[in-house]
């Protein structure tokens, strides 16, 4: 079968880690550690597995972390290479999976826990699996499974950007009939919102700050609004039509990265405090600093006393965390969903008495939620590119680009082959 | 003999003409057949001011002489204009200076020990030690700086403000306690424009957002037909309202001061001539200008205008009363700077000059840009404006998007937030006014760093909501276009192409008027 493959290259890695960020062309040429490749089709052993064939799979931001060597090596003892990216996927049964028949559509949790690990049946699943938590199973990296923490990480299941891929019934949700396939595929990222959502534990009339308006954060804005009784919705966006979703999604204000701050001010009438002191003439030393990350860790950026009560980081950038972390009242919650960068300034966790939470995948009715989601929600038009396998060099550049193109969602139709 | 004000229709002869915008200045040719007015030149100023404030004191109208009034043991406060005016700032000495010199060496004699001195600035930014030393003196700065007996007004210290009562509009008449409790208040005016001075002084520079936002409101000020005409300005109504509350209370003494035409000193005197009159001095001095202007830095541009100091004759000073002084100071002021003009044009042409009441040793930002131009100029008639209804508006400025962060922080919240949900007063009026006027940190800035209020922006956009609900068209000429897009306003590169813009509300062969302002003006437009 024909798959997109993520491989190790000390070199490419290397070359994508510098020079990735700065010039996200490179990524889809010679230096990305992505090939399009003939491989022999995933066929996991143990029970509950099944073959499936992807018919949509979304372009996540984690994957364009691994391809840009900008995710954390933290991550390398959680994965196995080579492996087939590709989590966000709906998908079509090739084979009868239990109780699901063959043709059935599915979407998938990605998550690879005790469960698909053969380790529930041995009767020994981890802790977090027995509390009904498998999305922080402790044995993703052993069982009959390569290490992976996710379908799209392990080399022995396949992934979505591929011809077909292994899924393990206890991964599957079955997606009603008059669900579109462009819809479906974004039940999975629904998912992650959901429970972000409910991790956020946004109070009635909280006032909340979502930083960053790409999937995650948009998709953040729609389940606090459905899940929650969050009062004020601040939305991060640097793009017009991540303006107009974000208001559609249920927003009370939008702003831009650099009016952030005072956004959040004047939406929660907080006091601003500046390094140099409060309304200090511009210019000063701090404020120079304040303009690098290396002025930020040494916290030489404005924050403020007071602020929102829940802070949503859905970027997981430098900036974007030290944001949500300079905005967030005393005793706040900052919420972690994209995966962080290093070098944020911690003083406010501090100082503030933060609490820092993380919010990973999904569990529990999170699919539930997010299937009833994505059939009700105005999620029309939000896949705004599918490409076929062989024009993956056009599909990354498009991912990587989406918010200024105006995109929320990039695909890759692996049955398309024209 | 002080020639009266003009009117000039352009001709084939008629030179290139000077056009304000901002930190810099254009020579533009403009249409033939174009109504330029001129501003009458100076009228001759007092040859002995010393003499003059003293016979206004010992001789006021509709009062006492002052020294009947001050008394051993009495509490005495000294109320004055702030930075705000005059535009440019005065060289040295202040008329401020001298009348309060004098003010203070009658008192000391009587014997009155008990004296504060108090800067009106209402919502107005805090001037600075050195801002108020240089507009005072410094005798009069280090007797009572130190002391803390010359402060700045705060409209925000619940402590310090009093409530005296209600007009019978309902409208609340609130003013600076210290001010309110003393046994006499003497106010310091300096009346560049007929807009200032009467009841405008002590229930607006002394008051508070309670207070002032009866009359500083979208409704109000559209009905404010002129500005520049108390008896026709919807906002002065409500103002003399509250004077008249105010005068049951409280013994005030008002000096006002009117001044000549003399806005720029010998250097830029160039700026205040008729162009054709140029000498070849002048003409050196202008090109000089215009060379070193080219190749300036912004920040040294800002600078040199910024660093200009009007060398202004006193025209006359008048105390006593408040309504009776304002009378006199009118007649005054309208004898410098009345036009009479014959009819009201198709196109009105502004250009917006380096300085405003609010951005003195600061940035004009673009709403104090818009508020200087449709506020301020465009509200410059007697009768009625310059231009039609329906008609247009052409200005002059640059419109950079720069905001000085210490003095405008809640205009830059304004211009983000606010201007990009709506530009129309009555809706930023209902939607936004009461968050930012209360807006804890503005409020915190106000009082003590050296901000304008929070609601301060508000106030300027409503000054110019009769030249929005009045034009058809509103382009500016040379304008950052983001920037002027986002008030809601189109921008143009040139005069023609504005011309061109403005055709389907005007017509291909509109009438055009042009301010040349300043030196101030008055249209007296019949």
């Amino acid at each position: 079968m024909r798959a997109l493959e993520i491989y190790r290259s000390a070199p490419r890695y290397v070359a994508a880690r510098a020079a990735g960020g700065r010039m996200p062309g490179l990524l889809v040429g010679a230096m990305a550690p992505v090939r399009l490749v003939t491989r022999e089709r995933p066929a996991p052993s143990g029970r509950g597995w099944a073959a499936a064939r992807p018919r949509l799979s979304g372009i996540c931001g984690s994957d364009l972390g691994v391809v840009t060597g900008s995710t954390s090596l933290y991550f390398s003892a959680l994965s196995s290479m080579p492996f087939v990216p590709g989590h966000e996927v709906v998908a079509e049964l090739l084979e009868d999976c239990e109780d699901l028949p063959r043709g059935t559509r599915v979407v998938v949790d990605p998550v690879l826990p005790c469960a698909a690990r053969g380790l529930a049946e041995d009767g020994d699943p981890c802790v977090p699996c027995t509390a009904g938590t498998p999305n922080l199973c402790d044995r993703v990296t052993v069982g009959h499974l390569s290490p992976g923490l996710q379908t799209g990480f392990c080399r022995d299941t396949g992934g979505g950007w591929g011809e077909q891929l292994s899924v393990h019934r206890s991964q599957l949700h079955p997606v009603p009939d008059d669900l579109p396939d462009e819809r479906a595929v974004l039940v999975e990222p629904l998912a992650c919102a959901v429970h972000l959502a409910r991790r956020a534990e946004v109070a009635p009339g909280d006032a909340v700050l979502v930083s960053g308006a790409g999937a995650v954060g948009l998709f953040a804005v729609l389940a606090l609004r459905e899940l929650t009784a969050a009062g004020s919705i601040t939305v991060v966006a640097k793009h017009e039509r991540q303006v107009a979703l974000a208001r559609a999604f249920g927003a009370t204000d939008v702003v831009r990265p650099s009016a952030a701050l005072g956004g959040v001010r004047r939406t929660t009438r907080a006091m601003k405090v500046s390094p140099s002191g409060p309304g200090a003439a511009s210019g000063g030393l701090p404020e120079v600093l304040a303009r690098t990350g290396a002025g930020r860790s040494a916290g030489a950026a404005e924050f403020l006393l007071g602020g929102v009560d829940v802070a949503v980081d859905c970027v997981g950038s430098t900036g974007s965390l030290d944001l949500a972390l300079r905005a967030t009242r005393a005793g706040g919650r900052v919420v972690l969903s994209g995966m962080p960068a290093p070098g944020a300034d911690l003083s406010p966790v501090w100082f503030r008495e933060l609490t820092l939470a993380g919010t990973y995948a999904s569990r529990g009715d999170a699919f539930a939620v997010a299937l009833r989601l994505a059939a009700s929600a105005p999620l029309d038009g939000l896949v705004g590119g599918r490409y076929p396998l062989h024009r993956w060099r056009e599909a990354l550049d498009h991912a990587h680009s989406a918010g200024r193109l105006g995109t929320v969602k990039v695909c890759f139709d692996a049955r398309d082959r024209s | 003999m002080t020639r009266p004000g003009l009117v000039l229709e352009v001709d084939d002869r008629t030179p290139p003409l000077l056009v304000h915008e901002g930190n810099g200045f254009r020579l533009e040719e403009f249409p033939r057949g174009t109504r330029v007015l001129y501003p009458p030149e100076s009228l001759p100023a007092v040859p002995d001011v010393e003499a003059a404030i003293t016979r206004a004191l010992l001789e006021p109208i509709d009062s006492e002489p002052l020294p009947q009034l001050l008394f051993p043991g009495m509490r005495l406060t000294i109320a004055f204009d702030d930075i705000s005016l005059a535009l440019p700032q005065m060289a040295a000495p202040d008329i401020r200076q001298r009348i309060i010199e004098q003010v203070l060496t009658m008192a000391a004699r009587a014997g009155v020990n008990d004296v504060e001195l108090v800067a009106a600035n209402a919502l107005h930014r805090r001037m600075t030690a050195q801002e108020l030393r240089t507009m005072l003196g410094e005798r009069v700065f280090r007797s009572f700086y130190p002391q803390g007996k010359l402060t700045n007004h705060d409209a925000e210290d619940p402590a310090g403000m009093a409530h005296i009562g209600m007009t019978d509009h309902g409208e609340h008449v609130e003013i600076n306690r210290r001010a309110a409790e003393s046994d006499l208040l003497v106010y310091v005016n300096v009346n560049l424009v007929a807009m200032d001075g009467g009841h405008k002084s002590v229930p607006i520079g002394l008051t508070s957002y309670k207070s002032l936002k009866h009359h500083h409101n979208s409704h109000t000020m559209m009905r404010s037909r002129s500005f520049m005409d108390h008896k026709a300005s919807a906002m002065h109504h409500s103002a003399w309202r509250m004077g008249r509350v105010l005068k049951d209370h409280l013994k005030i003494f008002q000096i006002e001061t009117t001044l000549n035409n003399d806005c720029f000193p010998s250097t830029y005197a160039f700026l205040q001539k008729r162009e054709w009159e140029w000498s070849i001095r002048d003409q050196a001095s202008m090109l000089a200008a215009r060379r070193g202007l080219s190749v300036a830095p912004a920040s040294l541009k800002h600078r040199i205008f910024q660093g200009i100091r009007a060398p202004y004759g006193l025209t006359g000073v008048a105390a006593g009363e408040v309504e009776a002084v304002h009378d006199a100071t009118l007649a005054r002021v309208h004898r410098q700077q009345l036009v009479e003009v014959d009819g009201q044009s198709d196109v009105m042409v502004l250009g917006v000059p380096f300085i405003g009441p609010y951005n003195v040793n600061s940035t004009m930002n673009p709403i104090l840009a818009a508020c200087m131009g449709l506020g301020y100029y465009f509200n410059s008639y007697r009768g009625k404006p310059v231009v039609r209804q329906g008609g247009a508006v052409i200005l002059y400025h640059p419109v950079e998007p720069a905001f000085n962060q210490l003095h405008h922080p809640s205009y830059v919240d304004f211009y983000d937030e606010v201007l990009s949900v709506s530009t129309d007063p009555a809706v930023i009026e209902a939607k936004f006014e009461e968050q930012y006027a209360t807006d804890p940190w503005y409020v915190h800035l106000y009082r003590t760093s050296h901000a304008y209020h929070g609601v301060h922006p508000f106030y300027m956009w409503y000054w110019i909501s009769h030249a929005l609900d009045h034009c058809g068209d509103i382009v500016w000429v040379g304008g950052d276009r983001r920037a002027v897009e986002r008030m809601g306003f189109r921008s143009a590169s040139t005069l023609q192409d504005a011309l061109a813009m403005v055709q389907g509300s005007v017509g291909a062969s509109p009438s055009i008027t042009y301010l040349h302002n300043p030196p101030h003006l008055i249209a007296d437009v019949r």
